[in-house]
């Protein structure tokens, strides 16, 4: 083993690396955010009683979570610009990202969803409030509480499938490391120092989580 | 002789190929408090949440105030109303559960405030003093920040009662309102109930207090499967039942 460790180059490129870093983030969190209101929007089809909306809701979650993610990903990007949908990488990346948690989300809502009390729906009906003002004011807060730590993994999950985008050469964390270690063959020290960003920021990304849990908590 | 306040004609309903009502008639007055007794299973409880249309019924007519809870009839067919519409009848009647049912994520003066701002479309600050008002009253005052997690029984209980009376309703709906509470909460719940009936507040109570229905009821109404079994002024009809029926439920219930 010749091996001599040495991390000069890396440090020299480590902007790179905390640019990609930031980019993964900044991607997870807008698959996130449009992921949830799809989640959403899948998990009262599912909870509700017309099978017209739970039907294709169905359909969706069970093709998406039984399609591996990097063929989703490699679909959206070079596939659809031949139907005539053309999107820059970033774009079809956080789409696909945004479409894959959507199904994994329906799941942690309608769960959510069935944990809320029945009689507390029947006190919203009893003072007048409408199906609608009883979703927006009661069901959805309290079913957020419920679905908190399921959320948080799925945001870590999200955050590391990140990236897959390296596949498609959107610049994020893991694009960022890999051209570095081209450039400068310290392979062991790259990814050293990325694995140790990815596992320093997913800390930290659950510790934010737990603080927006407590914040929550219902007081007792 | 005024109009009345509550009409029940031949009311029916059904669970499957159950029927749990079968032609309930009744008529109530404004100002009046009428508790409703019977054994579990007589359908006094569906008889109340059919009035606010927390249960669907297949037969019969509700009218609060002349107007027909629920479904219109058009040329003989019998059609569901809109929700927008249920839910404004819903509102002419107030209901207090008996597990108070009180929103968790938020205060007691949040639970009452909700349906002033969202259903009465009042403005924050005179919701939030109209709550705290009716919290007063309820001997709450001190506890208005606390959430229900923070909160006994018998006090989530009265500010249940507080949110279902802030809004004003044409009549209050209780649903074994101390079943659930210990029995030294009991006492707390039945005083703000009491204070409302003296106040001229129309009530209809489903109760299992028959000591309390015999003090505070002006009229009373015995369920025995599905129909009105006996009704009458609760002074008369404790004392010298007319039927075999609620001979044995009384005798059974701890009224003595």
């Amino acid at each position: 083993m010749g091996y001599t460790l040495n991390f000069a180059a890396v440090w020299r490129s480590f902007d790179l690396l905390l640019g990609g870093l930031l980019l993964s983030l900044q991607l997870a969190a807008v698959a996130l955010v449009i992921g949830a209101a799809i989640g959403l929007v899948l998990a009262f089809a599912l909870v509700g009683g017309s099978a017209v909306l739970r039907r294709p809701a169905q359909l969706y979650v069970t093709v998406i979570r039984n399609l591996p993610i990097l063929v989703l990903i490699l679909f959206t990007y070079f596939a659809l610009p031949q139907l005539g949908v053309r999107l820059d990488k970033i774009a079809s990346f956080v789409l696909t990202l945004a479409v894959y948690s959507g199904a994994y989300l329906a799941e942690v809502f309608r769960a959510g969803l069935l944990s809320v009390p029945r009689g507390l729906k029947e006190a919203g009906l009893a003072i007048g409030l409408t199906p609608m003002q009883i979703r927006t004011s009661i069901v959805i807060p309290l079913m957020v509480r419920n679905v908190l730590p399921s959320l948080s993994s799925t945001l870590i999950s999200l955050f590391k499938d990140t990236s897959l985008a390296a596949a498609i050469a959107v610049p994020e964390l893991t694009f960022e490391a890999r051209k570095i270690n081209v450039e400068t063959f310290r392979v062991i020290e790259v990814w050293m120092v990325t694995s140790a960003l990815y596992v320093a920021t997913c800390a930290v990304l659950a510790a934010l989580m737990r603080a927006v849990e407590r914040r929550l908590a219902l007081p007792k | 002789m005024t109009k009345p306040l509550l009409e029940i004609q031949g009311l029916r309903k059904q669970y499957g190929a159950v029927e749990v009502l079968k032609g309930v008639d009744c008529t109530m007055r404004q100002g009046e408090v009428i508790a409703i007794i019977g054994s579990s299973g007589s359908g006094k409880t569906t008889m109340l949440r059919c009035i606010n249309m927390l249960e669907e019924f297949q037969g019969g007519r509700i009218l609060i105030d002349g107007d027909a809870i629920g479904y219109d009839e058009i040329a003989g067919a019998r059609r569901r109303k809109g929700e927008k519409e249920i839910a404004r009848q819903r509102a002419l009647t107030g209901m207090a559960f008996q597990q108070f049912n009180l929103f968790p994520h938020m205060s007691a003066a949040q639970n009452v405030m909700l349906g002033l701002v969202k259903v009465k479309k009042m403005g924050r600050d005179e919701a939030r003093a109209l709550a705290e008002g009716w919290l007063d009253r309820v001997g709450l005052a001190a506890r208005a920040d606390h959430y229900p997690g923070q909160l006994s029984g018998g006090q989530q209980q009265r500010v249940a009662i507080a949110r279902a009376i802030a809004m004003n309703p044409r009549l209050m709906l209780f649903d074994e309102v101390t079943s659930a509470l210990d029995p030294e909460l009991v006492g707390e719940v039945l005083q703000v109930i009491k204070a409302l009936a003296a106040e001229g507040m129309s009530m209809l109570l489903v109760t299992h207090e028959m000591r309390f229905a015999y003090e505070v009821a002006s009229r009373v109404i015995f369920m025995n499967k599905g129909v009105i079994g006996e009704e009458g002024d609760p002074k008369e009809m404790f004392v010298r039942p007319q039927t075999e029926r609620l001979v044995e439920f009384l005798k059974s219930s701890s009224f003595q």
